[in-house]
């Protein structure tokens, strides 16, 4: 799950490492009412109006602007608040911007990047620190490796002082003065406690900046949080920002699907993550060169009842571009004949209209296929995953 | 015969009066798996069934039954709990079903687990683990199986059946069939257990089941390359899957252009694996290697 910018500041915040003032906005009296507010309590009529979306590279995007002056900042409000922002990470759509957070100006000596990430190689939490603030630290990772440190922390000790100390003198925190050296001791060690607690997989502060006073602070701030810990973490229902997310994949989410929305023209509904996989790349292997490829991700999960199916086609339906619907199932606990009538019932109740294609096999199987044949509905029934890609395949470029 | 699991082995469920703990303890009972007992805490002293005593503690359990393996269907919150109370209980074999574990419980696991000898854990989020005809510890369907001579180890559960199935068909067994889950931190890795299966006298043949995220079927390559000479097939789901979308799994997500089929393909060649080219080969490409 990831959330906003500014939700991570206050975050970091409570945990103690420092940030600019800010205050979100929702509308554009709200940012000029936060830019006045800043500009009283900072004396300075630098401000940073900024885009609140989950993508990165809002700067380059046009989602960033400093402002000086409170028509600057009403000005550049108007021109972010609802823009359509496109960024590397958005995909040529872009996101609709529904948030901006206005912050205070920072006078800038010195940018790093500084980041915590669950590091599955090493199956410890991991920190990565660079002197290439500011940049793509993927193209710093490719381009010049070595500007990159790294480390990892033991889960039974927690981050150590002196790796922390080693990270300061790499990235010579110490020529900012000794105060320097201790304020950044003291903000891995917070950062080290937040990743913790917080239930983080991954932790991004690109820029971390030095002021010219000499004050280390988190610049920017992204974050995920780890999904299987929700159930210890009900604040982050408050943190969930749904308008970032992809609506059908939120319904999906809600009955206990594993939806993702993908390109293509062929609805699945499957069984297991990795054989829904599977059943994409097989659709793709017979229909490529054919222009047929997966409308979807669906993993219906182990002990889907019939209700979940029925469901399960009104979300793959919602995409228009489906033609037609590969249903592939390995019955283990779930029960062929379960799904046969699950498949049944969402075909007369929805009237479905495309072709439909299902391949089952496991347990109760000849039952299963015995109420698909029996239905009197246009099954298409296949034998084996390949059978039934090829099936589809044709189905959907005989339309 | 096999590899870790067989007649000999005795089972504790832990979570096994809860709804999944309790079908599939019953699953596994008629299956022919001896489930010697299980541990609900609060529920010591009850009969499982009239057939496996229950105890509060997994300690108690292993000290009265004399259990060496454990399966957990302890929900997300107990689940890595459980796995560390099955360690001090010095149970050999702990497998974990539970799916939904945060990553943080399972760095902790991991640690403790690197520190332990002669200790195992298959999972989390996996099916579990069968050798055919003596004992099956999990949730895949006993019946698909077949007594035999190829073992299966994947990261997908119904892809291991889709697997199983098309060996089983053509009238192929197996020796063992292993899911290690598809989680990005977890116990045993395609490497521990290939190992495994290379010194079994009883496994002629492999079919290695991976998929994208990390770089686990990339480092299984390299060892297969320098290790393993029993004919090995594979495949990697997720060929189609875009970059940055979590495809179910918790591991199953390609970032910063890493963890690709595409790669783990190419490594999984050179090495000398055959990787069939639809998922519904898988059998087909590895009789081809050894006939």
């Amino acid at each position: 799950m990831k959330i906003h910018e500014y939700q991570a500041k206050q975050l970091f915040a409570k945990y103690g490492v420092s940030v600019p003032k800010g205050y979100p906005a929702y509308t554009i009296e709200e940012a000029v009412a936060g830019a006045e507010k800043l500009m009283a309590e900072t004396g300075s009529e630098i401000v940073v109006v900024k885009a609140q979306i989950h993508a990165g590279g809002r700067g380059k995007g046009g989602g960033v602007k400093v402002c000086k002056g409170m028509a600057e900042v009403r000005a550049k409000a108007e021109q972010i608040l609802g823009m359509q922002l496109v960024t590397h990470q958005t995909g040529p759509e872009g996101q609709l911007v529904r948030r901006l957070y206005i912050e205070a100006g920072s006078a800038i000596e010195r940018e790093l990047y500084l980041s915590a990430v669950v590091d599955r190689e090493s199956r410890r939490i991991a920190f990565m620190a660079s002197t290439e603030g500011g940049m793509d630290i993927e193209k710093v990772a490719e381009e010049t490796p070595e500007k990159i440190i790294r480390l990892q922390v033991d889960p039974a000790i927690g981050l150590a002082a002196y790796q922390a100390r080693e990270f300061a003198y790499a990235l010579n925190i110490q020529q900012h003065g000794k105060g320097a050296v201790a304020q950044f001791l003291k903000l891995m060690a917070s950062l080290y406690e937040f990743f913790v607690k917080e239930d983080c997989s991954l932790c991004e502060i690109n820029p971390l900046v030095v002021t010219k006073s000499g004050e280390i602070i988190a610049l920017d701030g992204k974050v995920d949080f780890d999904d299987n810990a929700e159930f210890r973490h009900p604040e982050w229902a408050q943190l969930r920002d749904t308008a970032e997310e992809d609506a059908i994949e939120l319904e999906a989410k809600a009955i206990g699907l594993n939806y993702v929305s993908l390109d293509g023209n062929v609805g699945c509904l499957v069984n297991g993550a990795g054989l829904a996989m599977a059943t994409m790349d097989i659709i793709k292997h017979f229909g490529g060169e054919k222009g047929v490829a997966p409308a979807n991700f669906l993993d219906v999960g182990g002990g889907a009842n019939q209700k979940q199916v029925t469901e399960a086609f009104k979300i793959i339906l919602k995409s228009s571009k489906v033609k037609a619907i590969f249903v592939n199932i390995f019955g283990g606990i779930m029960k062929c004949d379960v799904i046969a009538n699950g498949v049944v019932a969402a075909a007369r109740e929805l009237g479905l209209t495309v072709p439909l294609v299902v391949r089952l096999e496991g347990t109760n199987v000849d039952l299963g296929r015995k109420i698909l044949g029996e239905s009197g509905l246009a099954i298409t029934p296949a034998t084996t995953m390949a059978d039934g890609a090829q099936k589809i395949v044709a189905a959907v470029v005989g339309n | 015969m096999s590899i870790l699991v067989g007649k000999e082995t005795r089972l504790i469920v832990q979570g096994i009066t809860g709804s999944a703990g309790s079908f599939h303890a019953k699953q596994m009972i008629e299956y022919g798996t001896q489930v010697v007992g299980g541990v609900t805490p609060g529920r010591g002293g009850e009969m499982f069934e009239g057939k496996a005593p229950v105890f509060d503690t997994v300690a108690k359990a292993v000290r009265e039954t004399g259990a060496n393996a454990t399966v957990i269907f302890v929900p997300p919150p107990g689940a890595a709990d459980s796995i560390l109370e099955a360690f001090d209980a010095g149970i050999e074999l702990v497998v974990c079903i539970t799916e939904g574990i945060p990553v943080a419980d399972m760095l902790r696991v991991r640690r403790v687990l690197d520190g332990l000898k002669g200790q195992r854990l298959i999972g989390p989020n996996c099916p579990g683990i069968i050798t055919p005809g003596a004992c099956k510890i999990g949730i895949m369907p006993g019946h698909i199986h077949k007594v035999g001579r190829i073992g299966v180890v994947s990261k997908s559960g119904t892809l291991t059946y889709e697997a199983v199935g098309q060996l089983s068909a053509i009238g192929v067994g197996q020796s063992t069939c292993i899911g290690i889950g598809g989680d990005p931190v977890a116990g045993m890795d395609f490497i521990d257990v290939l190992q495994l299966f290379e010194n079994d006298p009883d496994t002629d043949g492999i079919i290695l089941i991976g998929e994208i995220g990390g770089s686990a079927e990339v480092k299984a390559a390299e060892y297969i390359k320098k290790y393993v000479k029993k004919p090995v097939a594979g495949f990697i789901a997720g060929t189609t899957a875009p970059p940055g979308k979590r495809m179910g799994h918790a591991g199953a997500i390609i970032s910063g252009g890493k963890g690709t089929a595409a790669e783990k393909i190419a490594a999984l060649e050179e090495a000398g694996v055959r990787v069939a080219p639809t998922p519904s080969d898988m059998a087909a490409t590895l009789m081809s290697m050894l006939r």
